[in-house]
């Protein structure tokens, strides 16, 4: 099993999820984040006083997908969040150990 | 004349509690509604009891005297030398809502990081040492700058430039000197934490200036409706004045738009009563341009800390009003004027120069009666200022153990 973490920009969220929904994706956790790659933040001014904002909002998605999954799931993120402009965001995958629905008590593949 | 002293006590809450309160930081928001709040019950209580008497019983050039203590002999019967068509108590009531708003325009100087007895114990000093000698020597009967009942130095205020904005804008600057600067200025971020409820407020001060100065004609009558023309238009000239100067280096804002307004509003006010609304359109616009430049330039360059710019904006407004006030009133807006005795318009420069004897006076009256009553406080309250826990965590926990925005409750 694979965890897949998603940073993407807000307004790519409803592509994204139907992107995921054509690769037979159902599950999946999204929340509002902060912070900053290459890309620029913005300034703002009160009365002459200058903050610049460089933590921006995204949205992150984490969702936990058998192995042989990967490739497309990553594929459909890409699809549905990608403008190719800078600050589209980026796409880390990592190991998981163990998964268990709380349920029933189901593990492993069987709890996706 | 009632719904005009209505709309100046809405002016002070909640126009300026939203104003300030809402531009300071979220932990201190409560803090800062409540000095306004402090000050529409405790200076209403002060002027029964003998602000009144002090600022318009008929005493020295200087003060009154206690005719008038505990409002004995202000009824219903009108005082014909202050208002002959109203009630001597309506009159009161008017000027009661002025003593109010003046010391809590001083609270934006000092706001975040004065505890709250000394504040209490600051305002009531600060009405007594210069709220009411100022409103005596301008508006009282024999007053030392009354231009209209028997003053030996003529200064024109219609409607409060030197009695309202200097005195409170200047002692603004000497609290945000002897206070010091928030705790952490400069290196933490310090944003208005509402900008749309500062903007309501913005607006809510806007609409209470009618009652302020066309309320100060006293009557229905031309010279209010003349009054009206005047604030309304400075203020318009004034919002455009900020926002363009900004729009000049970044981006037109909304917080310069609402600032503007108030500046305008600010250089208006003395001469409302006395200007045509062409002069008006000028005044304003000078006045958010020079407070612009108060407030994001000069506030910089010599790095105080005037919290929420009450001397930016009501200091330098104030007195850039009533030099203003002395180039463009006409006997042609307010036939109270003597012959040959208005403005610089009027060819009578000479004006200008009562003008300026009266910004020196209340420069210096609100600078030495600051300085005192600060001392006093310190000396009394052990410190103005909260300590750096007391402020780190906010002045709502720390003062008034309140929160504002409980929105898990």
């Amino acid at each position: 099993m694979k965890k897949i973490e998603a940073i993407i920009q807000p307004f790519k969220l409803e592509d994204v999820k139907a992107a995921l929904k054509k690769a037979g994706v159902d599950g999946l956790t999204i929340s509002e984040v902060r912070g900053h790659g290459r890309e620029k933040g913005h300034t703002e001014i009160y009365r002459g006083q200058e903050y610049e904002v460089q933590e921006i909002p995204r949205l992150k998605l984490e969702l936990v997908v058998p192995a042989a999954q990967v490739d497309e799931v990553v594929a459909a993120i890409i699809e549905g969040a990608r403008t190719g402009k800078i600050g589209d965001g980026k796409i880390f995958v990592s190991e998981v150990s163990q998964a268990i629905r709380i349920r029933n008590g189901d593990a492993g593949e069987a709890a996706l | 004349m009632l719904v005009s002293c209505a709309l100046v006590l809405m002016m002070t809450g909640p126009g300026l509690a939203l104003f300030y309160g809402c531009l300071v930081r979220k932990k201190n928001v409560l803090a800062t509604m409540m000095q306004s709040f402090t000050l529409m019950a405790l200076a209403t209580v002060l002027w029964a009891i003998i602000g009144y008497s002090l600022s318009f019983g008929e005493g020295s050039a200087f003060i009154g005297d206690l005719r008038y203590l505990m409002l004995e002999g202000v009824g219903g019967d009108p005082m014909p030398d202050y208002a002959a068509t109203i009630p001597h108590q309506t009159w009161m009531l008017f000027q009661m809502m002025f003593a109010i708003i003046t010391p809590a325009l001083i609270t934006g100087a000092f706001a975040e990081r004065m505890k709250f007895g000394a504040m209490c114990l600051f305002m009531t000093l600060w009405s007594f040492l210069v709220y009411y000698p100022m409103a005596h020597m301008v508006w009282g009967k024999g007053g030392l700058l009354n231009a209209f009942l028997g003053g030996s130095i003529p200064c024109f205020d219609f409607a409060g430039g030197t009695v309202v904005h200097i005195t409170s804008g200047v002692s603004a600057l000497v609290c945000a000197l002897y206070l010091g600067k928030r705790k952490g200025y400069g290196t933490e971020p310090m944003k208005p934490h509402s900008l749309v409820l500062s903007f309501i407020g913005a607006c809510l001060l806007w609409v209470g200036w009618f009652g302020f100065n066309a309320g100060s004609a006293l009557a229905a009558n031309a010279l209010a409706s003349s009054a009206f023309t005047a604030t309304h238009f400075a203020a318009a000239t004034a919002a455009i004045g900020w926002v363009l100067m900004e729009w000049l280096h970044s981006k037109p804002s909304v917080l310069g738009g609402i600032s503007g307004a108030v500046a305008g509003l600010v250089v208006i006010t003395p001469a409302s009563g006395f200007v045509k609304p062409g002069p008006a359109l000028i005044m304003g616009f000078v006045g958010g341009i020079v407070c612009y430049f108060m407030v994001v330039k000069v506030k910089n360059m010599f790095n105080y800390d005037d919290s929420l710019d009450a001397f930016g904006v009501h200091g330098a407004g104030g007195t850039l009003g009533a030099i203003l006030t002395g180039v463009f009133a006409t006997k042609a807006v307010n036939s109270a004027i003597a012959d040959g005795k208005g403005g610089l318009i009027d060819g009578n420069g000479g004006q200008i120069v009562n003008q300026l004897i009266g910004v020196a006076i209340a420069w210096g009256i609100a600078i030495v009666g600051t300085l005192i009553i600060l001392k006093i406080c310190d000396i009394v309250c052990g410190g103005v200022r909260a300590t750096p826990e007391q402020e780190t965590i906010g002045l709502d926990v720390s003062q008034h153990g309140e929160e504002g925005y409980n929105f898990d409750a």
